[in-house]
């Protein structure tokens, strides 16, 4: 009796603590994945010359960096799409974990950096010259803070829902965004265009797919249990 | 013609009680000394800022103790932010033009002195002088609370150009509501020196004791007398210039902003305006600006200079003239700021042609000064010192001036640390030997003590060589194209010029401690130094006529009555203590 | 104390002339074809204000060691001449030389600011912002399309505002922060500013002049030596002044016009 007591505890234990630790294997939860893809001709991805800038000029002597406003992939993929769920949300996480932008090779990495209200967010600077990182605000205070060579990183959070332009006043090349959610179910498309949202209890989600150059696009759909609905989002792509 | 003062137009009581006596009083004297103790503070504050910026251009990536504690957004980690140098650049200039060289030798000294040399019981207007006094102090702390409001000090320099210093915040941080408050700061100081300006004109005109003509007067009250008018004129047009920038920031008007500029990603709300404007607008005040911080420093050297050496000052006659004609030329000569701005380039041409021109009455003056002494029979007390060295400094920062005077060579030199060297030798070094010289000179009389004459000369020639080594050495750097107002060297050209740059901060730094020997001399000799005769210097001034220091009403209620010029040195036997004649006609000689 | 005076001001005096007559710290060579003339200019400013200034400071200093107090009892002496020698000195010498500099000078600057560019000049729109340079060739068709600053975007390079999409005059435009030029070839730089005050200067060129928003200004120059050399920014123009520059390659004719192909093909 005693032993059977302690298996069903320990199992009790174990599974609860795989539920915990295992929030990144499945989840309880219906799952919404697909690609985003483009029709038409998109802009090219340029080169950036860096050369006014000598240390990140080195850096990519070998291989410049391309601009990312519209970062394409393999079979029309887009990159840097952000995917969530605009409306009906359930189920959301709030994040406490710190959050890393890392200023490196005169570019913000990530190009497209996902937080929630007045989670942490630390900013670095990994180059040896100055930058000043310009989040152009509207809801949110806007603010620049400059970060010679060698300074600390610089702690932040947004306290409102935003999508947030951000630029280096020092480089001009330099952009990104900070995209302030309150829910926790998003993805950033990679270079295949994929994204993922699990673990979504059951109910009616507007999932919006928004694309920094061709703005957004929005579907509903519904799940009841733990199936995988597909979902694809395709922008209209313009060369200028 | 001379108005007697016992008329009693401009006779007040005695002043009672600490507040009247201390701190709002009428007296010009005490509003001379708090003049020139806000210009103390000011001049420490401006260093402080000078030594920061050294220091930053020299090790740009040390952090420096504990000033990120005092400035956490400039200085995060100690190390100072781009921006950040530039706000101190912007307040250390702003702080040194207006509150060190235009409040010091020109407030200052002649609020105290110009009333007794003229031999006169107070200003003209005593209220008015009292408040010019206190807008000042205004306009000095609206200007420091920039340091602590907002986005921190504007970072646009002291000449403020538009449109980076008149669309407002999104030009960069410190741009938002610091350079309103510097705009506030400037437009009341303008006020408070129009004010000034005022009462010195009109005593000057109005005032003069029974005998004291125009021609008998010393060249320290023509300087200031010179001055004031420049002022009038200068102060009149940079008072609506900042009202111009202050409307544009906060209201929305862009006289001074054209349409389409895209800052900050951001297509900006204005049209129509020049910056062009700004900038004329600016230079028409600001180069009359840097004759009303020297012109008190050549009234001085030319009073001082003759009573250590014994001997009349050259040409006096001739040295009033080329003052004169100094201040009428400083209005003709603004667009040599403006050569490569944007203006038509024929007017460059004709702007060179006066500014070359000022040479030949600088020139003169200078040699005034050394045929001064030749021949003399010089004391080399400290007083003397620095005039002597205000000669050579002056020399060193005027010659700079023949080049960059020339639109074709400034089409080099323009925007390098040739022109920081240039006017820092007769801005920072030539016109602050005049407060020097001044301070040493007067002090006896404003305290009624003796400063310590070691201590004196050591502080003398610890500056004298500790400026050259800061200052010379710029010239080659701009001759080498080191751009100035940058905040780091890292181009490649000019990576090669910084061990130069250590040299001058670790000079910089060593002068500036040395004036540390100043301050503990004026501060301890202000509450202990030695009692002071009447007349230590056997000089010939009314000032020298009166008691150290002078009683409430200047002469005891016996007007002085003069007889003499105040140039009256190196005459009779040569006797010690009898070579030269007072300007007051049975004045109180204290032998030495 | 008056010789120690004198002694120092010699010093001093001597020291810092020596410097400027090693040319320890000095230009860098001149690569344009009008700087020759802007350098003889500063020569012979550099000789005649050098003598001036020596000699002044010698004067001070002798003066200060022969002519202190030493208690003899001696009468002052005027100087000879009184302060007439002085006025004519500074009238007549420094005047002659203040005219001479003046018409030669004028001349000099005439020569550089206010000819109209050789009419075989190359055309390049410039661009000054916080805190960059960027240098526009008009490409292939030989016509700079047109600038609108609404549609400045940063994050795709559109730096100068075009509109390629109904401009087609604009797309072939070639658009980099190097300014890459053929050797003695005249050229004719139109400068704008986006946003605030900046300015285009180049030491070894001989050459400055302020970007001033709302008015479009040309610069003109011919560069007669191949190289690699630094444009920097000599106008306060934000926290990025000092980080603001762009180079300037001036390539062999041949190299150029490859170069401008192969840009061209990019675009």
């Amino acid at each position: 009796m005693r032993v059977r007591d302690l298996m069903l505890v320990g199992g009790v234990g174990l599974g609860g603590t795989a539920m915990m630790i295992g929030r990144a294997a499945t989840p309880p939860g219906a799952t919404i994945s697909g690609k985003v893809t483009f029709t038409g001709t998109p802009p090219k991805m340029k080169p950036i010359d860096m050369a006014k800038e000598p240390f990140c000029a080195r850096l990519h002597a070998a291989a410049p960096v391309l601009t990312e406003n519209v970062t394409t992939g393999p079979s029309d993929a887009l990159r840097w799409v952000l995917v969530y769920v605009s409306a009906g949300d359930q189920g959301s996480a709030p994040a406490t974990e710190t959050v890393r932008l890392d200023q490196k090779g005169c570019q913000y990495i990530p190009h497209v950096l996902v937080v929630q209200p007045n989670q942490p967010l630390d900013i670095y600077n990994d180059d040896s010259t100055s930058h000043n990182i310009h989040p152009l605000a509207k809801v949110n205070a806007e603010w620049n803070k400059s970060q010679p060579i060698g300074a600390p990183p610089i702690h932040a959070k947004w306290e409102s829902p935003e999508f947030i332009p951000v630029k280096c006043n020092v480089h001009p090349w330099m952009h990104g965004w900070h995209l302030v959610l309150t829910t926790s179910h998003y993805a950033v498309t990679g270079e295949d265009g994929a994204f993922r949202l699990q673990g979504l209890p059951p109910g009616k989600y507007t999932i919006t797919a928004w694309q920094e150059q061709f703005g957004t696009q929005s579907q509903d759909v519904t799940v009841t249990g733990s199936e995988t609905k597909s979902v694809s989002f395709v922008f209209k792509a313009t060369p200028y | 013609m001379t108005h007697a003062t016992v008329a009693g137009a401009h006779r007040h009581a005695p002043p009672q009680g600490f507040l009247r006596k201390h701190v709002f009083s009428l007296d010009h004297k005490v509003i001379g000394k708090q003049y020139l103790d806000l210009a103390l503070v000011a001049v420490c504050t401006g260093m402080i800022l000078s030594w920061l910026m050294r220091f930053h251009l020299a090790w740009p990536e040390t952090p420096i103790p504990g000033l990120a504690k005092l400035s956490p957004n400039g200085a995060a980690g100690g190390v100072i932010t781009p921006e950040y140098y530039l706000s101190l650049m912007t307040m250390h200039g702003t702080i040194m033009v207006f509150f060190v060289l235009t409040t010091a030798p020109f407030a200052g000294f002649g609020n105290y002195f110009l009333p007794i040399q003229v031999g006169a019981e107070d200003m003209a207007f005593p209220r008015i002088n009292m408040m010019s006094f206190w807008v000042t102090l205004v306009a000095f702390l609206v200007l420091i609370s920039a340091f602590v409001v907002g986005d921190g000090p504007p970072l646009s320099g002291w000449t403020a150009y538009a449109p980076l210093s008149a669309v407002g915040k999104d030009a960069g941080p410190g741009q938002g509501v610091g350079q309103t408050l510097w705009a506030v700061s400037i437009t009341l100081f303008c006020v408070a020196q129009l004010l000034g300006a005022l009462n010195f004109v009109t005593t000057t005109l109005d005032l003069r004791t029974k005998g004291m003509s125009l021609a008998r007067m010393p060249y320290s009250t023509w300087a200031w007398f010179i001055t004031s008018v420049i002022g009038l004129i200068a102060f009149a047009v940079l008072m609506p210039a900042c009202i111009l920038l202050i409307l544009d920031r906060v209201a929305g008007t862009s006289f001074f902003i054209p349409a389409g500029l895209v800052i900050s990603d951001r297509l900006q709300p204005h049209a129509g305006g020049s910056p062009l404007l700004w900038q004329h607008l600016f230079w028409f005040f600001g180069h009359p600006e840097v004759y009303i911080a020297i012109l008190p420093g050549f009234g001085i050297i030319s009073h001082i200079l003759p009573v250590f050496a014994r001997k009349p000052l050259l040409g006096p006659r001739v040295m009033i003239a080329c003052l004169v004609a100094i201040a009428f030329l400083s209005y003709t000569v603004w667009g040599h700021h403006m050569f490569l701005s944007g203006m038509n380039p024929f007017s460059a041409t004709l702007f060179s042609v006066p500014t070359l021109v000022i040479t030949i009455p600088a020139t003169i003056v200078t040699l005034l000064w050394i045929g001064t002494i030749y021949g003399a029979r010089l004391r080399f007390t400290t007083p003397a010192l620095f005039c002597l060295g205000f000669v050579s400094v002056f020399v060193s920062g005027g010659i700079s001036g023949f080049f960059l005077a020339q639109p074709s060579i400034d089409t080099y030199l323009h925007g390098t640390y040739f022109v920081v060297g240039h006017f820092h030798f007769v801005m920072g070094v030539a016109a602050m030997f005049g407060i020097f010289a001044a301070t040493y000179f007067w002090a006896p009389k404003m305290f009624g003590r003796m400063m310590n004459e070691t201590l004196g000369k050591w502080h003398f020639w610890l500056t004298f060589i500790g400026v050259y080594c800061v200052f010379m050495p710029m010239h080659y750097l701009g001759l080498a194209g080191n751009v100035r107002r940058y905040s780091a060297f890292t181009d490649d050209y000019l990576k090669p010029l910084i061990p130069l740059h250590r040299f001058i901060t670790v000079a910089a730094l060593f002068t500036g401690a040395a004036q540390l020997i100043f301050l503990f001399n004026l501060i301890r000799s202000r509450f202990r130094g030695p009692q002071a005769p009447d007349n230590p210097w056997e000089a010939t001034s009314l000032e020298w006529s009166t008691t150290s220091p002078p009683p409430f009403d200047n002469f005891g209620g016996r007007p002085p009555v003069v007889e003499r010029g105040p140039n009256e040195y190196g005459i009779g036997s040569g006797a010690r203590g009898v070579d030269y004649g007072m300007q007051a006609a049975a004045a109180r000689v204290s032998a030495r | 104390m008056g010789k120690l005076f004198a002694v120092v001001v010699t010093i001093i005096t001597v020291v810092s002339t020596a410097i400027f007559i090693a040319h320890t710290w000095w230009l860098p060579p001149d690569i344009s074809a009008h700087g020759h003339a802007i350098d003889r200019q500063l020569s012979e400013t550099m000789i005649s204000s050098g003598v001036l200034f020596v000699l002044s400071q010698l004067a001070l200093a002798l003066f200060a060691w022969r002519f202190g107090d030493r208690e003899d009892g001696r009468r002052v002496k005027p100087f000879p001449g009184g302060a007439t020698p002085m006025v004519v000195f500074a009238a007549v010498l420094v005047g002659a030389e203040i005219l001479t500099l003046t018409l030669v000078g004028a001349k000099v600057w005439a020569g550089v600011f206010q000819t109209p560019p050789d009419p075989n000049s190359l055309q390049i729109d410039v661009q000054a912002e916080q805190f960059a340079f960027y240098f526009r060739y008009p490409g292939p068709d030989g016509r700079f399309g047109a600038t609108h600053p609404e549609l400045i975007n940063e994050a795709s390079e559109n730096f100068f505002g075009l509109d390629p999409a109904r401009d087609t005059s604009a797309r072939d435009d070639i658009v980099v922060p190097t300014l890459t030029i053929p050797l003695n070839r005249p050229i004719a730089l139109t400068l704008r500013a986006k946003d605030v005050n900046h300015a285009f200067y180049v030491p070894e060129l001989r050459i400055q002049q302020d970007f001033v928003p709302g008015l479009t200004i040309p610069l003109h120059f011919t560069a007669t030596q191949t190289g690699r050399y630094e444009i920097v920014c000599t106008q306060l123009c934000g926290l990025g002044h000092y980080n603001m520059r762009a180079y300037i390659e001036v390539l062999p004719q041949a190299q150029f016009d490859q170069w401008l192909k192969d840009k061209a093909a990019q675009q």
